[in-house]
């Protein structure tokens, strides 16, 4: 029964809470006797709300017995990156500088999940602020991959990803700036969205490369995707870059979901999926030919910019950074040093102790590119590459309905594997960093596993807004495939 | 040693608070004088992960001052980042206009002496958040107060086109007119509403070489006082320290300079090597504004009659004199009060003085302007009547307003009947009276009808005594004339 209630999807639960079938607090107490079993493997949470989500889903449980309406996600438990600000618990960005932080106010995706009666029961562990691809770059603790306990999660929202597929919560939010949803939903084989930019509001995450950024689900079907997508997209008066609901309709992801799309042209870019280990390329060829199976025009199309998009990341991302955590200085709140002769000691101590090493390794390049004489070489080159890459999508877009794509180059390495060599970890964004500087909305839904049992992802990018379409193709390939209802060893 | 000359160039830098009626990207009040960090929101004190939303007001009244200050608005402008580390300011950037301003290219006038005018160009107008405030109270610690930052500010920045202390100050001054005249800010100096930051140097002219001395920027000035006083001071430092080591400017930025009010001096804060690197770049969490005509055009029908062009045209029209006409224009409700009253029918020079000598002491006392002391415009014309017609004195006329002011609805014919404020004017009673007085007065007499120079201290002295004896209600230009036709 337990792992049974534990295996449900979103949907399922969700419609057996509101049906009264089931309890949100017996799906609850399921959910903490996961944690309690596979947390002090895995590592996911940053902190656990035990008592505050058992409350929340006796006030649902007790909302549907009295027959009061309930929300859209009521009584289903679910898990925050540690990213978003929320007013219980801390929102440590898995940083020490933040570790004993408290927000005084809630993200508005953490107030929506709030408001469609969800049951947050913890907040997730991450590469610190965002930064990293393996969340071995967590000031505050390890997680590990559900399928193979030595390798990495994948990150930043290493925790949410890995949280999921080890069953200790239904779904989560995880920040993508440059594969941070996607990368990790393929390491462990779970699905995960990047929204198109401005589809969900960001007040309240804490900015990491703020014109790259963006909040979306990490599920274990793309049909909870959809559901968590009709309760946290939307245009908010608080974050200006969320986009006017007159010109980019949301609308119910859920109501169309099973209908395929009709005459579907998918393109490729064969000459950069080729950079891609063999296992991943394999799952890919076999992805496809589910796609031709059901109809779908397979289309080459060139992106040239694509392989400029590391370079151009890596700047852009770097020099929002460098100022986005100007603020963490040790003076208004945060960690501050105990060792200050003066105030700018203040400063260069709290970031010294509080930042770790990839954190301020990003603050110097981020500094550096926006620095007097070097910002047209460097920052003003990366907007322009970004405009080129935001062409090859225009270009491509106008010949197709989406484009498909590795994930990540390769499944979840080594723990310690990359972690003393910055540049092969930036690598392994290759695939997904192109989705954020073009602003575009991107998923990776399982595919398939390498000779080591490890999930491999299919990454497919869609136009601006057209998160509809992109879940229901995604939906397609899922609805023919078993990928998805695998479940990792640990929690068989 | 040859001959040597020299002229003083400034060029300013002023910030204005908007009176708006929240902060630049937030929903707090603007504040004084309230309880440190009472006025804070997690978007001013930049907690993490908070976004900034712009204040559309701070926008309109901001271009509605460029556009008075007739730059070119830009088609397109956008927020840019200024990095600097400051404990007073929470994000340790501030959210501000980089190379795209709201407003360039413009200009104002000033007014110099005998209402000759001088046009000084405006580089560029744009708008920023102010910072909060460290206060060093306590011992061994500072403490930062944050109820002012994110309060709107315009900043505006003029061409190097002053050529005296004298000059700068009347800028400002016109400058605080303009913005009160728009309702855009209080400009109100104690409060801080207007911070200036001249930058000055010397042309030097020496044995027929010309040398310029280096910039000087001098930071952070609240008063026109001292703002006029610096640029002397910093006049008279440059010019010795010229003659002393001979600098001139050379490449890259200018010195920064406070100022010391308890020695009346300038002091070094920053040499032009220690430049800050700012790292402007665009603001990614804020979208780009872009101006629509219709929406100019509407901030544009909002402008009104500049004082200046107000000042000038009262005195064409109203052939009053330029300090009268700097009175009256000084405050926009005073000006248009004093035209209401003259098309109500009064005379401009006597509406002029009533408004001048009595109205605005009034409106002072009772900290409102001329228009909310309950006294209309007809009233003020009426009463400006009565003093031409010969009915009431000069004095007579303020007492009446005085007294209108204190109970509006008592009838100006009760007014003056109560307190005996109507002249007699009637030739026949006064004649009496004079002759009286010339009876009374033979030493004073002898003096009028000898002249010579005790004559007009006489007649004087005969016209007081008329006054004494009719209780000031005597028409002395009745008087007088009966005087000169009996002494005469």
């Amino acid at each position: 029964m337990q792992s049974e209630l534990l295996n449900m999807s979103c949907k399922e639960l969700r419609d057996g809470i509101a049906a009264g079938r089931i309890k949100s607090a017996a799906a609850t107490e399921a959910v903490f006797g996961a944690i309690e079993k596979y947390e002090p493997v895995i590592g996911a949470y940053i902190s656990t709300f035990e008592g505050r989500a058992l409350a929340k889903a006796n006030e649902v449980d007790a909302k549907i017995a009295a027959g009061e309406p309930v929300g859209e996600l009521a009584g289903v438990p679910v898990a925050v990156k540690d990213v978003m600000c929320t007013t219980f618990g801390v929102t440590t960005c898995a940083s020490r500088i933040l570790e004993n932080f408290h927000s005084p106010y809630n993200a508005t995706v953490v107030e929506k999940l709030l408001a469609a009666d969800a049951v947050i029961v913890g907040k997730t562990n991450m590469d610190e602020f965002a930064m990293g691809s393996s969340t071995e770059n967590s000031g505050l603790k390890e997680t590990v991959n559900p399928w193979d306990t030595t390798r990495v999660p994948g990150g930043s929202s290493g925790g949410s990803a890995a949280a999921v597929a080890g069953r200790m919560c239904f779904a989560a939010l995880g920040s993508d700036t440059g594969g941070s949803i996607r990368q990790p939903a393929s390491f462990c084989g779970v699905v995960g969205l990047k929204p198109t930019y401005g589809r969900v509001s960001r007040f309240g995450l804490v900015a990491y490369g703020s014109s790259l950024d963006q909040i979306g689900p990490v599920t274990r079907s793309v049909a909870d995707c959809a559901l968590m997508m009709n309760v946290i997209a939307g245009r908010d008066p608080a974050d200006s870059t969320s986009v006017d609901e007159k010109n980019a309709p949301v609308c119910d992801y859920l109501e169309k979901l099973d209908e395929p799309v009709d005459k579907l042209k998918v393109a490729i870019v064969p000459q950069f999926s080729a950079g891609a280990d063999e296992p991943v390329q394999k799952a890919l060829t076999c992805a496809l030919d589910v796609y031709k199976k059901l109809g779908a025009e397979i289309i080459e199309v060139d992106m040239p910019h694509l392989d400029y998009a590391i370079a151009a990341y890596y700047i852009v991302a770097t020099a929002e950074a460098s100022s986005n955590l100007a603020r963490y200085d040790g003076v208004h709140y945060g960690h501050r040093t105990e060792n200050a002769g003066d105030y700018v000691e203040v400063y260069s101590k709290s970031r010294a102790e509080g930042f770790g090493k990839e954190v301020k390794r990003r603050i110097m390049l981020g500094t550096y590119a926006l620095s007097s004489g070097y910002y047209d070489a460097y920052y003003l080159k990366a907007l322009k590459v970004r405009n080129l890459i935001r062409g090859d999508f225009a270009g491509a877009f106008e010949k197709c309905d989406c484009v498909m794509m590795p994930v990540s180059p390769t499944t979840a390495f080594k723990i310690g594997e990359k972690i003393d060599d910055p540049l092969t970890m930036y690598l392994s964004d290759i695939y997904t960093i192109s989705a954020n500087l073009a602003g575009v909305p991107a998923i990776s839904i399982p595919c398939g596993f390498d000779d080591s049992e490890l999930p491999i992802g299919l990454q497919i990018l869609a136009p601006a807004f057209a998160e509809d379409r992109l879940l229901r193709i995604a939906r397609m390939f899922e609805s023919n495939t078993d990928w998805h209802r695998k479940k990792p060893t640990i929690v068989e | 040693m040859g001959e040597l000359r020299y002229r003083v160039v400034v060029g300013l830098e002023i910030h204005v608070q908007l009176c708006t009626k929240s902060k630049m990207f937030c929903g707090c009040a603007l504040s004084f004088g309230e309880e440190a960090n009472s006025r804070v929101c997690p978007v001013c004190l930049g907690m993490p992960g908070v976004l900034p939303v712009m204040n559309e007001q701070a926008l309109e009244y901001a271009v509605l001052v460029a556009l008075a200050l007739d730059c070119k608005i830009a088609e397109f402008t956008k927020w840019d980042r200024k990095s600097y580390y400051y404990p007073d300011l929470p994000k340790n950037y501030q959210i501000s206009q980089y190379d795209l301003p709201l407003g360039s290219g413009g200009f104002i006038e000033i007014p110099l002496e005998a209402g000759r005018t001088k046009r000084i160009g405006i580089i560029r107008a744009h708008l920023e958040e102010d910072a909060g405030k460290n206060l060093h109270t306590a011992g061994n610690f500072s403490q930062v107060d944050l109820n002012r930052a994110g309060t709107p500010l315009l900043e505006i920045v003029t061409e190097p086109d002053m050529s005296s202390a004298a000059e700068v100050r009347t800028l400002a001054v016109e400058l605080q007119r303009m913005v009160r005249y728009l309702g855009v800010s209080e400009a109100d100096m104690q409060k801080g509403h207007m911070r200036f930051e001249p930058n000055i140097n010397l042309i030097i002219t020496k044995d027929g070489v010309e040398y310029k001395t280096p910039i000087v920027e001098v930071k952070n000035l609240n008063s026109f006082r001292v703002l006029e006083r610096s640029v002397d001071v910093e006049e008279q430092r440059q010019l010795d320290e010229f003659l002393e080591t001979g600098e001139v400017m050379g490449m890259g930025n200018k010195t920064t300079r406070g100022w010391d009010d308890i020695n009346q001096v300038t002091v070094l804060q920053r040499e032009k090597e220690e430049a800050p690197d700012y790292r402007y770049f665009p603001d990614p969490d804020l979208v780009p504004v872009e101006f629509k005509c219709e929406w100019l055009e509407d901030i544009r029908s909002r402008l009104c009659e500049l004082p200046i062009k107000r000042q000038i045209r009262f005195v064409d029209e109203y052939k009053l004199s330029d300090y009268d006409a700097g009175v009256l224009t000084a405050e926009r409700s005073t000006a248009e009060f004093f035209e209401r009253v003259v098309a109500a029918g009064g005379k401009p020079k006597r509406v002029c003085n009533l408004l001048t000598q009595v109205g605005l002491k009034l409106a002072n006392e009772k900290g409102c302007s001329v228009a909310e002391l309950d006294i209309t415009p007809k009233d003020f014309a009426q009463v400006s009547n009565d003093v031409d017609g010969g009915i009431l004195s000069a004095s007579g006329a303020n007492k009446a307003i005085e007294l209108k002011a204190q109970d509006p609805d008592k009838p100006f014919s009760v007014i003056y009947e109560e307190n005996n404020l109507i002249q007699k004017s009637d030739v026949g009673e006064l004649e009496q009276i004079v002759e009286q007085v010339i009876v009374d007065n033979p030493k004073a007499v002898e003096d009028v009808t000898s002249g010579g120079k005790k004559s007009k201290k006489a007649q004087s002295f005969l016209l007081g005594q008329v006054m004494q004896k009719t209780k000031g209600q005597a028409n002395p230009k009745v008087v007088s004339e009966i005087l000169d036709r009996k002494l005469g």
